[in-house]
């Protein structure tokens, strides 16, 4: 069993070093983001893994707040890019920034 | 307490093999961030070890606990995750999509164009094709009219 948990502390220290890999690389912020959340669920993963390995039960707290918090930084990242995206794509369409009144922008969600 | 002990191995071993299938789907949403092209592509490598990996290390976690306080601890962590993960990948691909962080000729049916086209959203992209929806239409007198899909 002991070689069972090596093997997957072996596997998820690589997936965590790959999406770290694409967190700094990402072209975009949006594979940034797609990357950190990755490296977030490999450490979930970590967690639950150590318990196991260990036999304690102390951290599943961590792995509850870890889960519940998990969509927080995303959400943000995700709302603060698409606005600014969004409007210099418009901005570079129409040529004139003040085309699109900000009711329309809101009015979207 | 004589049949105790191997079940309990037995459990342990199931344990380790159920970690090791969690670790094996977090390897492979690597392998996706890494191999796919754009971001939506990568956002659906991503959401494989979110529930179905937390699945597998969570129940390998109350198999080698074995108790009842364990598994009540333990069933949050599962919920929540099942809450979460769904709202932040639509979030993460509404971003990807109005970025226009993909490549159209990829995809088979893109729904949401006719909806940009009829909303008039002349920012987002799918909105220079206009399809057959916004035919014949004036977009932005239309859009104040009916309710479009996505409210």
């Amino acid at each position: 069993m002991s070689i069972l948990i090596i093997i997957a502390s072996a596997i998820l220290s690589v997936a965590a070093i790959v999406a770290l890999w694409r967190v700094v690389r990402g072209p975009s912020i949006v594979d940034r983001v797609i990357g950190s959340d990755v490296l977030l669920t490999t450490l979930i993963l970590v967690v639950g893994t150590e318990m196991v390995a260990t036999g304690h039960t102390r951290t599943i707290p961590l792995m509850v707040v870890l889960a519940a918090t998990a969509l927080l930084g995303t959400v943000a990242v995700a709302r603060f890019v698409t606005r600014p995206e969004a409007t210099a794509t418009h901005t570079a369409a129409t040529g004139s920034a003040s085309a699109q009144p900000d009711g329309t922008e809101k009015g979207m969600d | 307490m004589v049949d105790a002990e191997p079940w309990a191995s037995i459990l342990d071993i199931v344990a380790g093999v159920l970690l090791v299938g969690g670790a094996l789907l977090s390897l492979a949403a690597a392998v996706g961030l890494v191999r796919f092209p754009d971001a939506l592509s990568r956002l659906h490598a991503a959401t494989k070890p979110q529930i179905l990996g937390l699945v597998l290390v969570v129940v390998a976690l109350a198999l080698s606990q074995r108790s009842w306080a364990a598994l009540l601890l333990l069933t949050p962590v599962i919920v929540l995750q099942m809450l979460t993960a769904p709202i932040s990948a639509h979030m993460v691909g509404r971003a990807g999509y109005r970025t226009g962080d993909f490549d159209p000729s990829t995809l088979v049916v893109d729904e949401l164009a006719a909806d940009v086209a009829d909303a008039g959203r002349s920012d987002l992209p799918g909105s220079s094709d206009p399809t057959d929806r916004a035919t014949g239409r004036a977009p932005r007198s239309d859009a104040s009219g009916e309710p479009s899909g996505e409210a």
